[in-house]
């Protein structure tokens, strides 16, 4: 590992409250954390906490109420970043080919390039021959699959997936992480990746960000030494079940109301 | 694929019956049918019920003397160009009601107001007011297809999917082209069932128009052969009246079908 990592994102003191009619809701509370270029980085956390708000605030979506967000080395080519949503939104009248090459057409450009930058992305996700399938055509693992290619095919710096293989079952989802592990191998991206799931987490991830409840702050930041590349059976090797139980126990600390920061006891009041 | 022998005859009936058109034809027959078995056992005096016959003698003469394709081309023109005026403004509108819920809620008593209010009750008003003349009947075809297109504008709108439009503000959209890529194809078919509406309305709206005042089209030619006890003749614009609805509205699900062809799955499900 080089000495002083390339930083690809930076976030400092990020603080996002919602206005409501009965008050403000916080949502993130002074989260800080940078990640490193071309690293894989899971964020988890329990539901409602506001893992997709810092997605959404990340992909540009939603304003910081204080706080910043910092890309230190902007990107000449595409976009900073690209957001793979829980759903596939795909939009139904549009063609798979048409669907991936969607941001590039709004970007307005050439068509040559948008032809052959969408055809180069439908090959990596391993959809060739479904070029001419309508959404309502494809699985629901092929379809989160259009959805990773539409966000790569404008070669953003980094790319945010929120929850993407959440509606997936148990078997698919495994296998749109090795895909997931493939393409990130193949396009050097940098990942930060919002997951439900543990055992996804630690199998995917450099690093496990763990959240809390809201307002959100993060209570643990955990490397996860295991070797690349990974494979099936580290799933069951007592190193990746050392690492889920301390997730895991952060986690329910988290959920645990009474094991709450005191300041969020005052908020309860 | 090769055709393996020819079909019996029980199953060449029952494709043929089983095609939409070869019933409605019977079903025609049999109307016809009914009709002059109903004349030769009551035997009314031709200006009240004249025969299927004469009705047919009556068409071929006024088909040849080019009396029908007078008032029929003025009603057409009529309507169509009261389909266009009024559709294209709705659409308009309804565009700019939708972006603000401020207009919306100013125009919605006048929305509410034009349900419950036929435009055929004020159609002797704006004949009053605009002449015997087109105008008057463009003005009345547009005010009919306007109202059902209106809705069915905002009604689309409102439904295009929030997680699309969030996927178009990820991909930094303007708002020409999240209403090109989006809010017009998602829009599409509900408002082209306003338009089918609006477009049978706008027939009937073409005909009261003329029948309350003016010196051609199909509802003149009604109010002329009442006035002769030409039975034969009203019977002759009511029919082409009537063809003239059914082919518009044949004509509008013809563009429904080659623009919303990625919805055939829709009709299969």
């Amino acid at each position: 590992m080089p000495s002083s990592p390339k930083i690809a994102l930076e976030v400092r003191g990020l603080s996002i409250a919602f206005v409501e009619i009965d008050g403000s809701l916080e949502v993130l509370d002074n989260l800080s954390f940078a990640v490193e270029a071309n690293s894989f980085v899971c964020v988890i956390g329990p539901s409602g906490g506001g893992k997709s708000t810092l997605l959404r605030a990340l992909s540009g979506l939603l304003t910081p109420s204080t706080g910043e967000i910092r890309f230190p080395h902007p990107s000449h080519t595409g976009p900073q970043t690209g957001l793979v949503f829980q759903k596939p939104n795909l939009m139904p009248w549009r063609t798979l080919f048409d669907n991936v090459s969607l941001p590039l057409e709004l970007a307005g450009r050439p068509k040559e390039e948008i032809q052959q930058a969408t055809q180069e992305m439908i090959d990596l996700v391993g959809l060739h021959g479904f070029e001419k399938s309508y959404p309502h055509e494809l699985s629901g693992g092929m379809a989160q699959r259009v959805a990773i290619a539409r966000s790569l095919v404008q070669d953003p710096e980094i790319l945010l997936l929120d929850e993407p293989f959440g509606q997936l079952d148990a078997l698919t989802r495994e296998r749109m992480g090795e895909e997931l592990l493939r393409i990130w191998g193949e396009k050097r991206k940098t990942v930060l990746m919002v997951t439900h799931s543990i055992s996804e987490a630690i199998y995917l991830a450099d690093r496990v960000l763990v959240m809390t409840r809201r307002p959100a702050q993060i209570s643990l930041d955990l490397p996860i030494p295991l070797p690349r590349p990974r494979i099936e059976e580290m799933r069951f090797q007592p190193e990746f079940g050392r690492l889920a139980q301390v997730v895991h126990e952060q986690l329910s600390q988290n959920n645990d109301v009474t094991a709450m920061p005191t300041k969020m006891q005052a908020g309860l009041k | 694929m090769k055709q393996q022998g020819m079909p019996t005859p029980k199953v060449q009936l029952q494709r043929l019956t089983s095609r939409r058109w070869v019933m409605g034809v019977l079903a025609l027959l049999f109307g016809l049918a009914l009709w002059q078995l109903v004349w030769m056992l009551l035997r009314l005096p031709a200006f009240i019920l004249p025969s299927p016959s004469m009705v047919w003698q009556k068409f071929l003469i006024t088909l040849s003397n080019g009396l029908l394709w007078r008032h029929l081309s003025y009603t057409l023109l009529e309507v169509i160009l009261g389909l266009m005026i009024g559709s294209s403004l709705a659409a308009l509108l309804g565009y700019f009601l939708s972006k603000s819920p401020w207009l919306e809620n100013f125009a919605s008593p006048y929305l509410v107001a034009s349900q419950s209010v036929p435009v055929v009750a004020i159609a002797p008003l704006l004949v009053i007011w605009f002449g015997p003349g087109m105008f008057s009947k463009v003005l009345i075809c547009s005010l009919t297809v306007f109202f059902p297109v209106l809705i069915n504008t905002l009604v689309g709108l409102r439904e295009v999917p929030q997680d699309l439009r969030e996927l178009m503000r990820s991909l930094r959209a303007t708002p020409a082209q999240t209403l090109r890529y989006l809010e017009l194809p998602a829009s599409l078919p509900v408002f082209l069932g306003g338009l089918r509406v609006g477009a049978t309305l706008s027939v009937i709206g073409a005909i009261v128009g003329e029948l309350v005042g003016s010196d051609r089209g199909l509802g003149f030619l009604i109010n002329v052969g009442r006035g002769q006890y030409d039975t034969a003749l009203v019977f002759v614009a009511v029919i082409t009246l009537m063809a003239l609805a059914a082919a518009l509205y044949g004509l509008i699900l013809l563009l429904e079908s080659r623009l919303l062809s990625w919805q055939t799955w829709r009709k299969t499900n």
